[in-house]
């Protein structure tokens, strides 16, 4: 399996040489959505905490980073960690409220869908953040500021991301603590009385998904350059970073890579065949008619399926 | 080996709205020894349980195990501090394996991954599920899982280990399987409480057994004497249980 | 609209995500009927209910029966999906711009004690009083409501009487699903309405009936006044955009205190 690994990543490595611009950028799509994706799966597929409202570790992050580049000028390579701490102390009282209070299931996924929505409201109403018209960043180009002339930077720095979450992935699903998150996303209570602090658990991983995630929302900023506060905090963008780990097989570490592999080609085919113009239209179509085939037939994900047809070819 | 009472428990009660489900209860344990619970349905065993093992807070009295008190401890807590227990209705990890499950009881003191599957396989071994390792929790017969719970929670390396009902389901062999069982464990220097209906099972197994109906406690003393109490009897008269006195 | 919600998830335990968007598709009938064939929505409101009970059935023969007992996380992400998908064919079929129905009662406006009032609005709040109290009506007169009733207590216990279930349900999502459509074709002359709007109908459903109690008629009604009336001072006081912010954080409250809501059961 190792050897696949290696091979799979020496391949994305070179990749850039022979691609055009714009597939360049599908696949900065692919990268960049696979890692959110990937720090969502900590606490949504291994623990099994559903949250909805990821999307608000996206926007603290990509406004704090680039706030404090315009404002203070502090480089976005360091402004990515700040806003990461900022996107897991917003993940903290998330989790803290939700967990603390006993929160699960639906209930949990609307608490986080409640808050994704307050920040939005908050960044739509005010001015200094830019307001209902967005906050633009000012392209300059420069590396030490996190900005590329050159797309395939951007893949590199993407396909960077995406490699450290999963690292971080499988080393979690390696240690006790991934081995804790999966027992308490089958039965909270039966962990209790084995000794689990299912509470600390469960902050840990709320921590560590949101500040990965508020780490990325800092790509989003310096790579789109404009933030409006319905695309950086809404549901739509919540929406792409949970279908991915969910249909890639959510609770293992290559199930979110899988699912961008699958989801963000078909997106893009669907958005060239239909052509309707702009951030939503058909491709959603075909998410949704691809999640209610994932549940009906495909509970765990692409992931553990193909393994399982793997396993049993090999025999 | 200390003299001292292993599990002292003063005067605890529980009410639900209107129900007082248990009663100024007050019992003591003994290192080393297995106590029975027994009662008819309804009086307040499994409540004890929740209340000992942190599941509930009692409304009054306390609990000392090894004389420490858990008054406010979360059940995590009480477990790390050698307190274990099964649950009536069985509830294993579905989608792990028998291993994986026994595993989670393991790294309650043993934090390194491989050690603990280790652990968790002499477990496993013990218990008599060995065959199974890699068997989904899923796919197990009720005897199996019974067994499968008992192993996680001995995984964790209890001093007092508490058991629910952890016969109920089981036909005669099965049940003698798990006398047996017990037995060992207890004889390796884990003190049981148990709940159990299976009168046999209960006046073999007891050194001593308490007697709970309407959430209180009515008698306590050894097997041969709470069998032949006539208050026992009438606590169960009306149900049909027909008393088994210890051979 | 809150009412058709908590019936859905009082009588299966299924959260509909896809309810809002439902609700635009109750809006986009009620359009088509108006401007294709010229009815009335006060009028037309019959049809959408009708078109949405089949849908509403049909969704829950196919799809939902299947994982009426799978873990919530699978029911919470099918209607999701069926929420994305209805989204965006209306998105598609209709265009994102946002809509509206004229009706002739549109324009009209009586005085009503010292306060000005839209004879729309009026007639829509008092259809949808008589179709919440025949709602009610129906769950505890009917056989079939309280079979509905009966259902929701206890699906074993039902199945044991003899009660179809299946059918119950089937009906049970119809009758939700009716309530939305009605719900949005009553409300298109008033407010305009677009595909995006949808999944924001959803939360704001949610909002009333976390508030008011899952699985509580009363408490969806009383739970509707609440958030409306919460959002209105909200309006007032705060400013226009922001009183969704004031929803969401008696949401959030609500959440943490009283998750049972006003009048409602506790969730499985």
């Amino acid at each position: 399996m190792k050897w696949v690994v290696a091979a799979a990543v020496a391949l994305l490595l070179a990749l850039p040489a022979w691609l055009n611009s714009y597939a360049v950028t599908v696949f900065i799509f692919i990268f960049f959505y696979a890692f959110l994706g990937q720090a969502w799966n900590i606490v949504g597929g291994y623990a099994g905490q559903l949250s909805a409202g990821h999307a608000a570790f996206v926007g603290v992050g990509a406004y704090t980073s680039a706030l404090l580049s315009a404002r203070l000028g502090l480089t976005p390579w360091l402004g990515m960690l700040v806003g990461g701490a900022l996107s897991a102390v917003l993940g903290t009282v998330v989790g803290y409220l939700g967990f603390r209070f006993g929160l699960r299931g639906f209930y949990f996924v609307l608490l986080t869908v409640a808050f994704a929505e307050v920040c939005r409201i908050v960044a739509l109403n005010t001015d200094a953040v830019g307001g209902a018209l967005g906050y633009y960043i000012t392209f300059t180009g420069d590396p030490r500021q996190f900005q590329f002339q050159d797309n395939r930077a951007y893949y590199y720095v993407a396909l960077g991301l995406m490699l450290v979450a999963t690292a971080i992935v499988a080393a979690i699903e390696r240690r006790r603590f991934g081995a804790y998150l999966i027992a308490i996303r089958e039965d909270e209570q039966a962990c209790e009385a084995l000794g689990v602090n299912t509470f600390r658990y469960k902050m840990l991983a709320m921590v560590v998904s949101s500040f990965l995630t508020g780490v990325g929302g800092t790509f989003y900023a310096f790579y789109l350059f404009s933030l409006q506060p319905s695309s950086v905090f809404g549901i739509p963008l919540s929406v792409e970073i949970v279908i991915r780990p969910i249909v890639g097989g959510a609770g293992t570490v290559l199930g979110p890579i899988l699912g961008s592999f699958i989801l963000s080609p078909l997106a893009e085919a669907s958005r060239i065949y239909f052509g309707q113009g702009g951030w939503s239209g058909a491709h959603l179509i075909a998410y949704g008619l691809l999640l209610i085939a994932v549940v009906l037939f495909l509970p765990q994900g692409a992931y553990p399926a193909l393994r399982r047809l793997w396993l049993r070819s090999a025999r | 080996m200390s003299t001292a009472p292993l599990l002292e428990v003063w005067g605890i009660g529980k009410r639900f709205g209107g129900l007082q489900a248990v009663r100024d209860l007050s019992f003591e344990m003994a290192r080393g020894e297995v106590l029975g619970l027994i009662g008819p349905n309804g009086a307040g065993k499994t409540t004890v349980f929740n209340l000992l093992s942190g599941f509930l807070t009692p409304d009054a009295g306390d609990v000392r195990f090894d004389g420490r008190s858990l008054a406010g401890l979360k059940p995590h807590a009480i477990c790390r501090l050698g307190l274990a227990r099964t649950f009536q209705i069985v509830r294993p990890f579905p989608h792990l394996s028998v291993l994986d499950n026994v595993r989670v009881g393991a790294l309650a003191r043993e934090p390194r991954m491989g050690e603990a599957r280790d652990r968790a396989r002499a477990v496993i071994e013990r218990v008599g599920l060995g065959a199974k390792a890699e068997h989904p929790a899923a796919g197990l017969t009720l005897a199996e899982r019974k067994r499968l719970e008992l192993a996680r929670a001995l995984a964790t390396e209890p001093t007092l280990l508490l058991l629910d009902e952890v016969m109920a389901g089981l036909n005669p062999t099965e049940i003698e399987a798990i006398v047996a069982l017990a037995r060992s464990i207890n004889a390796s220097g884990v003190s049981i409480l148990l709940i159990e209906h299976n009168m046999r099972a209960v006046m073999t197994l007891s050194h001593r057994i308490v007697v709970l109906s309407f959430g209180e406690k009515i008698v306590e003393g050894a097997p041969a004497a709470v069998a032949n109490d006539p208050r026992v009897v009438e606590a169960y008269l009306g149900e049909e249980y027909v008393h088994a006195p210890a051979r | 609209m809150a009412v058709g919600l908590t019936l859905i998830f009082g009588v299966m335990r299924v959260v509909n995500f896809a309810h809002g968007d439902m609700m635009v598709w109750g809006m986009y009938l009620a359009w088509l009927l108006s401007t294709r064939a010229g009815v009335d929505p006060y009028l037309g409101f019959v049809a959408c209910a009708a078109v949405l009970f089949v849908f509403g059935v049909g969704i829950q023969r196919v799809l939902v029966d299947r994982i009426v007992d799978a873990p919530h996380e699978m029911q919470i992400l099918l209607m999701l999906g069926v929420a994305l998908v209805l989204e965006n064919t209306a998105l598609v079929a209709f265009g994102p711009d946002p809509q509206r129905v004229r009706s002739p009662l549109r324009a009209a406006t009586i005085w009503l004690g010292p306060v000005f009032v839209d004879v729309a609005r009026l007639v829509t709040f008092a259809l949808a009083m008589a179709l919440t109290l025949a709602l009610y009506l129906f769950l505890t007169r009917t056989d079939l409501g309280h079979t509905m009733r009966a259902a929701a207590d206890n699906a074993y216990g039902a199945r044991v009487i003899g009660a179809d279930v299946r059918r119950v349900y089937a009906v049970a999502f119809g009758i939700g699903a009716a309530c939305v459509g009605a719900a949005g074709a009553l409300v298109s002359p008033i407010v305009p309405f677009q595909p995006a709007g949808g999944l924001g109908l959803s939360v704001a459903s949610f909002n009333i009936v976390i508030i008011g109690g899952m699985g509580s008629l009363p408490g969806a009604f009383l739970g509707g006044l609440i958030v409306s009336v919460a959002e209105s001072l909200g309006a007032v006081f705060l400013s226009p955009s922001m009183k969704e912010l004031v929803s969401f954080t008696l949401l959030i409250v609500i959440l943490l205190f009283r998750p049972a809501g006003l009048f409602g059961r506790p969730a499985p």
